[in-house]
């Protein structure tokens, strides 16, 4: 696709259907989006040791995160430079000093540079050594770890990490701010929900409030039903905390606030939100206090940013200490893996209390979950419908919104997804030709 | 009580989800009994990591309610399950302390629209005794593919 095309998608105020449902749309995502955003990748706590690695994505690509014999995190392509075979398929594992390809025992070093060829004569004189495929498993673009969580950008050149993220790293530095040794530890494997749509609903969905009261209804709605009905008992049940306060009026949503950064990234919750009315945990705001002093752990503590979008496919839930990562797998194909960290010096029941959530929301057996899959599923099937093309992103609409300034609105807008497809449009086009 | 009535009492939880006599089944359940199905395949906590579910009485009371809201989309239409259960094991069988534990393989179906999928797994039942009878003290269900990624999972194996 060229330039001209994927900006006539894209109108500000509504998209075209296209964007959810074209398969030329979704191939232009994977070969530019995709290479020229940061994406997230794992956490570093994932691959502690030398030779540790996890296999994943980004966009369609296929990758390997491994801690290199330096200690470095490094980022490859997950694939044998002489046949293409995958050189690691389980999820996890530790690979020793070198990766061995199973196929033909081409190995390389855990930064991907070639260690060895069986039978190296054969290709004497050949001219081997003058092809990219000698050099070994090539890396992507560029790697960045922030506070742990290991970022990479597939293309060699284009923008940086601190400029494409901007002030958005606000948000993982107050999720890391929260453990009282001031790092995070991974609290086992991800959920993973496969759903029949589009990557972007999920991403659109994390900043749309106008959605918990109607479609969670049958899920808080019910459970405050059977909460009064038991005489309203305390200890409230722990469903009272976490899926409850998904049916607060649209008020409660509006004064939530959304803040909007450049590049595409926002989070819903500025001033309070969904996640404000936990619970204390023992002992845990004495450890903060330790570390961070009185102001400052209140500071901490006191915000509580509901869903922060890092643009394409993440999203941090920095009171939760959880992460949901948007894999997409084709244009009605979307892996979504939902990690919870630990943190450092806290006490077990935050890791317990994140835990919970993410089984109560993010589960395939989750009621929650099952809400909003529904949704995303027939929204994914209405969309073949040609009685109109347009899907409509007007709440709180203004003409010439400007993305390149931070905003904090009203937390019922949708300026959160519109500058998403502000970006979607800048980095699918930063290196596209114009016109055929 | 014989081994017999501890069989029994396994076929006709199943057969009360397969035919949808949920409130009945939820009757079943001692209240501070948790229904877990965990998430890594050889997963020993269920508290401080995630799991598929860990519910308490109010969860799967919830869960059960929700099945018949108005405005249960997800259940609009309804799924339906189908268990094809092999003969449990009794593992514990303490009549005096009214202490029993069954471990059953089971191939459960479910299906809504025109989808269907089925899960292999492995249902490890607490059994107590209370006034003469049964009832779950605590249920995990170890599915097979535990860490595969599923669409929506919308009953109960
Ligand atoms: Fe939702």
């Amino acid at each position: 696709m060229h330039a001209d095309e994927i900006r006539a998608l894209v109108q500000g105020h509504q998209v075209h259907r296209d964007v959810y449902t074209s398969h030329a749309v979704y191939q232009a995502e994977m070969r530019h989006l995709f290479a020229n955003a940061w994406i997230f990748v794992g956490h570093d706590s994932q691959t502690p040791n030398k030779g540790d690695y996890i296999t994943t994505q980004i966009g369609d690509q296929p990758v390997i995160q491994v801690r290199h014999s330096d200690g470095n995190i490094h980022i490859l392509h997950n694939r044998c430079p002489h046949k293409g075979t995958k050189i690691a398929i389980d999820r996890a594992g530790n690979t020793g000093k070198f990766f061995r390809c199973p196929y033909h025992a081409w190995s390389f070093k855990t930064n991907g540079c070639r260690l060895a060829i069986p039978l190296k004569k054969g290709y004497d004189g050949t001219g081997l050594e003058n092809t990219p495929n000698y050099e070994g498993m090539a890396a992507v673009g560029a790697v960045e770890v922030y506070h742990g969580f290991v970022f990479a950008r597939l293309a060699y050149n284009g923008i940086s990490f601190e400029e494409f993220f901007g002030d958005s790293l606000s948000s993982i530095d107050n999720m890391v701010a929260r453990a009282p040794e001031g790092r995070l530890k991974i609290a086992g494997p991800p959920l993973r929900y496969m759903h029949k749509c589009n990557w972007k609903m999920l991403v659109e969905n994390q900043t749309d409030t106008c959605h918990p009261m109607v479609a969670h209804e049958s899920s808080a709605g019910t459970a405050i039903d059977i909460f009064r009905e038991m005489g309203e008992p305390e200890p409230r049940p722990a469903a009272m905390q976490i899926i409850a306060p998904f049916m607060s009026a649209y008020e409660f949503f509006e004064s939530m606030g959304i803040r909007t950064w450049p590049n595409g990234h926002g989070h819903t919750g500025v001033n309070m939100s969904i996640h404000s009315d936990y619970d204390a945990i023992p002992g845990y705001y004495e450890a903060l206090k330790q570390t961070h002093g009185e102001r400052k752990a209140k500071a901490i503590l006191d915000e509580s940013r509901h869903n922060s979008v890092y643009f394409p496919n993440m999203m941090v839930k920095a009171p939760l200490q959880q992460l949901r990562n948007f894999i997409p797998l084709g244009p009605d194909k979307t892996l979504v893996e939902s990690y919870v960290y630990r943190l450092a010096g806290a006490p077990d029941q935050l890791v317990a209390m994140s835990s919970m959530y993410n089984r109560m929301i993010n589960a395939p057996t989750s009621i929650v979950g099952h809400d909003d899959l529904e949704m995303y599923e027939r929204a994914q099937e209405g969309l073949q419908s040609n009685g109109l093309e347009w899907v409509n992103l007007q709440r709180l609409y203004e003409t010439g919104e400007d993305f390149d300034v931070e905003a904090v609105e009203n937390g019922t807008t949708e300026r959160q997804m519109r500058n998403q497809f502000d970006a979607w449009v800048k980095f699918m086009t930063a290196d596209m030709e114009e016109a055929a | 009580m014989i081994r017999d009535d501890i069989i029994d009492f396994i076929y006709s939880e199943a057969r009360m989800l397969d035919e949808g006599r949920f409130t009945e089944w939820l009757a079943l359940w001692m209240p501070d009994a948790h229904y877990w199905m965990p998430l890594g395949y050889n997963q020993a906590d269920p508290i401080n990591e995630t799991s598929l579910l860990y519910e308490d009485h109010f969860m799967l009371r919830l869960r059960v309610e929700r099945l018949n809201g108005e405005r249960t989309f997800s259940q609009k239409p309804k799924s339906r399950c189908h268990h094809v259960i092999q003969r449990p094991f009794v593992d514990v069988f303490d009549v005096k302390a009214g202490i029993f534990q069954t471990n059953t393989a089971m191939h459960y179906i479910e299906t809504r629209l025109d989808e269907q999928q089925l899960l292999a797994l492995t249902a490890i039942h607490d059994l107590c005794c209370v006034d003469g009878k049964l009832r779950i003290a605590g249920k995990k269900v170890v599915l097979v593919n535990s860490d595969a990624a599923f669409g929506n999972i919308q009953l109960l194996p």
